[in-house]
């Protein structure tokens, strides 16, 4: 049998986080890199957004999807990092051997130094939603149709209800617009979007199209095709409200509710996952509670900004590459705890080690808050402060705390929401 | 007439919510921006609101190449402009930057090739 493939780093998944994973680890230095990607080619689900506005940060232009994603696999492939597409991981085991299928090797096993995880995310689907009806053609996920539309070139339908507004049903809306379907509605089961504000005003303000807040789908009509779904008003307990049921025709149901990290692999290998993120545990370097596993980008937390993914990615490459060369260093942490209005944070420790670099603390916030600072505190000693006007959950935070500040802090901090009066 | 107009930028994810001063159609003043496309962007949405398209075009061959305005475009001709893209004649390969349509319906735009497509 031949002798079992060896790298310094395996990076499961080729899209923006293990792309921009594995440039930062080659720029810090380590050689022996290879990306796995499942899908005929690198770029992830950029390659499907093909809407602009990526990259203001990273490249300070605005780009789309696809461009973004061949930024950063041109640099994969300048800088002769290997990548394997259509390379499917089934299993990473605790000693970090990493089970992978493809045609071109079959079923084999490569033996890693350290893994970064960056699968992303998936999409909530019909099945965990629990909507009453039946099971017709024409209720797709929205990144589904995404799919179908931008990349097959395939219409998806011509008369569309949107259940959920997050980003992607936002940004489907005026996609199925301008392909000549006709959206009647976008559906909201909470009081407030999960989408970006910008995307409102673009994707649905500019076409006409009317979110309904607090309502959701109550029934689905249509035995083999779908013919038309009930809207129904909620209450503050999120139960629809008899009476006010509408029943609106239609031969498409896009479905935009929730992305969840996909994290079937970390589950195996025994990884600690947090149940507020579905994510992994992570430390401020993005270690996992296995040494020498870490993880970036959409598997860790759903992000709303690409450009966020590259710079966290990039973190998780440095931090492979520094362990890769120095083993697992002995040093003191905290911990990072949740207050007032906090959902969660990313990292949930923090190293203090010499030389104290900058912490990134990433989180969202429980409602819409207006008004308010964000505290980070040491007990009494308050080590960052900053005010905003307002703060929704869709939107993802990152404060940065100085490593000067946190130098010599044990215990725990606490990020935490305070009116400003 | 002076008027106050809330906008929301859409030039990024930020969406910062612009608090915008009219005064006989012209803006006199912006605040809440947190950069300087805020302000550009309150100004063209008061006097000529205009867009980015993105779409695909389906190549002679058959598959479906992602394109954008390389500039924005009138928001009133956002369909028409759509359209026209649709039916441009493209083949295959197709590199990222291509110019697709050097002159989009007389706005000046460029329509470019957002993903390099080989097969």
């Amino acid at each position: 049998m031949a002798e079992m493939r060896r790298f310094d780093l395996v990076i499961v998944g080729g899209g923006p986080a293990g792309m921009a994973a594995a440039v930062s680890a080659r720029e810090n230095g380590l050689e022996s890199i290879l990306i796995l990607e499942r899908d005929s080619e690198l770029g992830g689900i950029l390659n499907q957004c093909i809407h602009n506005g990526f990259g203001l940060h990273t490249f300070k232009e605005e780009l789309t999807g696809p461009e973004y994603a061949e930024r950063y696999a041109d640099k994969v492939r300048e800088l002769g990092i290997p990548y394997e597409t259509g390379a499917m991981v089934l299993d990473i085991a605790e000693d970090k051997t990493v089970t992978v299928l493809s045609a071109a090797h079959g079923v084999e096993q490569i033996a890693a130094k350290s893994v970064i995880l960056a699968m992303g995310c998936r999409e909530r689907p019909r099945g965990a939603l629990n909507i009453a009806g039946f099971r017709p053609q024409g209720v797709y996920t929205a990144g589904t149709a995404q799919k179908l539309v931008n990349c097959e070139g395939v219409s998806v339908g011509k008369e569309v209800v949107i259940l959920g507004s997050g980003d992607i049903g936002l940004i489907m809306a005026r996609r199925m617009t301008l392909e000549g379907a006709h959206v009647a509605a976008v559906v909201e089961l909470m009081p407030y979007s999960s989408g970006l504000k910008r995307n409102i005003v673009q994707c649905l303000d500019d076409y006409g199209i009317p979110l309904m807040l607090s309502h959701t789908v109550v029934d689905i009509k249509g035995k083999e095709r779908l013919e038309g779904v009930t809207v129904a008003a909620v209450d503050n307990t999120n139960t629809p409200i008899a009476g006010t049921e509408q029943y609106f025709p239609c031969d498409t149901l896009l479905l935009s509710c929730g992305l969840i990290p996909e994290n079937e692999l970390s589950k195996n290998c025994g990884i600690a996952l947090d149940p507020r993120t579905n994510g992994a545990v992570v430390d401020s370097r993005l270690e996992t509670s296995i040494e020498g596993v870490f993880a970036c980008g959409n598997v860790l937390h759903v992000h709303d900004l690409v450009d966020f993914v590259s710079q966290e990615a990039s973190t998780a490459g440095a931090e492979a590459a520094f362990y890769v060369k120095n083993g697992r260093t002995p040093d003191e942490t905290i911990d990072v705890t949740v207050g007032n209005c906090v959902r969660y944070t990313v990292p949930s420790r923090i190293h203090i080690t010499e030389p104290f670099p900058d912490a990134h603390i990433r989180f969202r916030v429980t409602g819409v808050f207006r008004n308010t600072s964000i505290i980070v505190r040491s007990g009494e000693a308050e080590i960052f402060r900053k005010k905003n006007r307002i703060l929704v959950p869709s939107e993802m935070l990152d404060i940065v705390i100085k490593g000067d500040k946190l130098k010599g802090l044990s215990g725990e901090i606490n990020v935490s929401l305070e009116e400003e009066v | 007439m002076a008027e106050t107009r809330i906008l929301t930028c859409i030039n990024c994810p930020m969406g910062c919510e612009l608090t915008v001063g009219v005064e006989d159609g012209k803006v006199v003043s912006v605040s809440g921006n947190t950069c300087k496309r805020g302000e550009l962007y309150a100004e063209s949405e008061i006097t000529a609101p205009t867009r980015t398209i993105t779409t695909t075009v389906i190549t002679a061959e058959g598959r479906p190449v992602p394109v954008k305005t390389a500039q924005p475009i009138p928001k009133g001709m956002i369909f028409e402009c759509t359209a026209a893209i649709k039916s441009a004649e493209v083949h295959l390969p197709v590199k990222v930057g291509q110019v697709i349509i050097d002159d989009l319906l007389g706005t000046g735009a460029k329509v470019t090739a957002t993903k390099s497509v080989s097969e």
